[in-house]
């Protein structure tokens, strides 16, 4: 439920994540450098032969991710045969969508640990200032963890609150939800003390392969 | 200050003394409020319970047993370590498990959570895989490796807890309140996998049949231990005096 | 809660726990359906409530930090935004701005709050969501949107005038539920100014 990833053993599958995510921003860059309609329409086709020809991927899942943006796109075009001209517009759009495209790939072959690994990766510079990398991996996991349990809560609250008649419930319950999330951190903290979160650092490496593989 | 911190918890190993925990003229207040005063106590039995009302004081009782609490005057030594000023070498002998398994499991999936702990303290990935297939197996919960955490049942996140602990592989276990939460059969299941542990396990409770079998149980009452001794008295004391 | 005998260290991992659970609350609230209000032109989405909240109850760094965290999960593959929407492809939108703007509108809603906390009320609270929860997220939202879909800023800026009322809801919103929260279970903590000691 909490991912976008499309399982498949494709070649786009197994190239590692930040290398993806090189390509992917190395893509951003030279998109937004060009402005012929053609460099953008042959960018938009090749993200879709890697996407569905080489990767496999269903139509669908790309559509799903796409698909949120696609009124933005068509105001977008409408709003330049207004106020500029055709091919400014075609530009406009061809290039956010192989952007949006290639995107949507680069998530639907990657496991949403491999990224996590990735980030723990990209924030490890932040080493310097003190920050450990491998609690942000952490945090991450964490928020995973969390998100069907504050579900649950919410959930709970609200049935306690409909049985005792309450029936404009939607702001009532935000404020004993929060208090008892924030109770439940006090907890969470000294758990993650009591199995040794605040031990010595890890050693480097070990964690991002074990996520990543 | 900091570098003091790092060379206690280096020292891991190297200057366990004495056997066993010990707290001396422990007093712990929440700001103004006294919650522990008075407790001076030597704990080297197998199975040690604690038991009182609400609120006695026991859960600080048992935070104080590996760290999470510091007293704030007299001084609790587990073999000889002090948690004031070696608190990460305590807390890798004391393990801890707490009543609500779903504050204490941190990752979403089953053997994520297993190998946190063993990760943090530093082993190859060699020996977190094989700590987290060991307790997958004794706990029976091989078959949910890969599943997330919350679609476990009451008790199998309990399980899951003891287990995140126990891959740890500390000398003691505190539990507090473990089966607060659970049915019937879970807390059944719990206490039975208490009872056969073999390390040495303080249990904070509220079900006095948990305590079966223990060495010893200390009965708290407005933070102090007003009774100490063998279940057979200590327990049906209490009971009576509960009325 | 008076943390007496509190470590330095133990704090960081409580903190680590507040920044977790504030995220996964904001994505909890990205899978409530958008309300309609009425007399309101589009339906509210509760998401930006989230970003408020984590400012005005975690103040500015744990509420930003929040942010950042849930970002970083959504562009890592998780479908977290309301509609169920995720993925890296959202940040390369022509209104990715308003989301890169969540994390800076919940420091800045924290950082008044943390400097309005020992008055704090509604007045006060609706002050620090208003400046940091529609300000700020507009002050990056439009530009943003004129920078990537090459339009003006005017048109940019007009087109997002619909949603303004709906925020407006969340920001009241957003204020009695902080102003409630801090009465019951105050998390932020002002630096206790120590006696300067010879
Ligand atoms: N972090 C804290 N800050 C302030 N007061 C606290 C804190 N933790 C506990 N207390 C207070 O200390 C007293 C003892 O609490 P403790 O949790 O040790 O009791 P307990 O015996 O475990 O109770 P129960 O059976 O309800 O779990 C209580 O009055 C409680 O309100
Ligand atoms: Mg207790």
């Amino acid at each position: 439920m909490l991912s976008l990833y499309v399982p498949g053993d494709s070649v786009v599958h197994r190239v590692r994540a930040g290398l993806k995510l090189a390509v992917l921003a190395a893509l951003g860059v030279g998109l937004f450098l060009g402005d012929s309609p053609v460099l953008m329409t042959g960018a938009l086709l090749l993200t879709l032969v890697v996407g569905v020809a080489v990767a496999h991927l269903p139509w669908l899942a790309l559509a799903v991710q796409v698909r949120p943006v696609w009124l933005w796109l068509a105001l977008l075009f409408g709003f330049h045969l207004l106020a500029t001209d055709l091919r400014t517009g075609t530009v406009a759009v061809l290039r956010l969508l192989a952007l949006l495209v290639a995107a949507a790939v680069v998530t639907a072959t990657t496991r949403v640990t491999a990224m996590v690994a990735v980030i723990e990766w990209l924030a490890s510079p932040l080493r310097m200032v003190g920050v450990r990398p491998d609690r942000i991996g952490l945090v991450l996991a964490m928020t995973l963890r969390f998100i069907p349990l504050v579900a649950d809560k919410a959930a709970r609250i609200r049935e306690a609150q409909a049985a005792r008649g309450g029936s404009r419930v939607r702001l009532g319950m935000a404020v004993p939800l929060l208090i008892e999330v924030l109770r439940m951190a006090t907890t969470v903290g000294e758990a993650l003390d009591a199995r040794g979160a605040d031990d010595v650092p890890v050693r480097r490496g070990g964690r991002r392969a074990r996520l990543a593989a | 200050m900091r570098w003091g911190r790092r060379a206690a918890g280096g020292a891991d190993d190297a200057v366990a003394t004495g056997a066993g925990i010990e707290l001396r003229g422990v007093r712990h207040a929440f700001g103004e409020r006294v919650v522990l005063d008075g407790v001076t106590l030597t704990l080297t039995e197998h199975r040690v319970g604690v038991i009182g009302g609400n609120g006695s004081g026991k859960s600080t009782l048992a935070r104080l047993l590996n760290g999470l609490v510091v007293p704030t005057s007299g001084t609790v030594r587990v073999d000889g370590l002090d948690t004031r000023t070696q608190v990460r070498a305590v807390r890798r002998r004391v393990g801890f498990v707490f009543q609500d398994p779903d504050a204490q499991i941190v990752h979403p999936t089953v053997a994520e959570d297993l190998a946190f702990g063993p990760h943090n303290q530093g082993l190859d990935d060699a020996e977190v895989a094989h700590r987290v297939e060991e307790m997958l197996d004794r706990y029976g919960l091989a078959g949910h490796r890969d599943h997330p955490a919350h679609l476990l049942s009451g008790g199998q996140k309990q399980l899951l807890a003891i287990a995140g602990v126990l891959a740890m592989r500390p000398q003691r276990i505190v539990f507090d309140e473990p089966t607060t939460l659970l049915d019937l059969a879970n807390t059944r299941r719990v206490a039975r996998v208490i009872d056969e542990l073999e390390q040495d396990v303080v249990v904070v409770t509220h079900h006095l049949d948990l305590l079966d079998g223990f060495d010893r149980v200390l009965v708290v009452e407005d933070g102090q231990v007003v009774a100490d001794g063998a279940p057979a008295e200590t327990v049906p004391w209490y009971v009576a005096r509960m009325g | 809660m008076r943390n007496g005998s509190g470590t330095f260290r133990r704090v960081k991992s409580r903190d680590l726990a507040y920044v977790a659970l504030f995220a996964a609350i904001v994505a909890v609230l990205g899978l409530l359906p958008p309300v309609n209000v009425p007399g309101l032109p589009v339906p509210i989405t509760a998401q930006t409530l989230g970003v408020m909240l984590a400012g005005s109850v975690l103040g500015a760094k744990r509420g930003g930090l929040s942010l950042l965290v849930f970002l970083a999960l959504v562009a890592a593959g998780a479908p977290l935004l309301s509609g169920g929407r995720g993925g890296l492809a959202v940040f390369a939108g022509p209104t990715a701005g308003y989301l890169y703007s969540w994390p800076i509108a919940a420091f800045v809603i924290g950082l008044l709050t943390q400097l309005f906390w020992k008055r704090f009320n509604l007045a006060w609270a609706l002050v620090a969501n208003m400046i940091g929860g529609i300000v700020v997220i507009y002050a990056i939202g439009i530009p943003f949107t004129a920078l990537f879909g090459d339009v003006s800023l005017w048109a940019s800026f007009t087109g997002s005038f619909t949603f303004i009322p709906g925020d407006l809801v969340k920001a009241v919103a957003a204020s009695v539920v902080a102003v409630a929260v801090r009465r019951a279970y105050p998390v932020i903590e002002l630096p206790s100014r120590r006696a300067t000691a010879g």
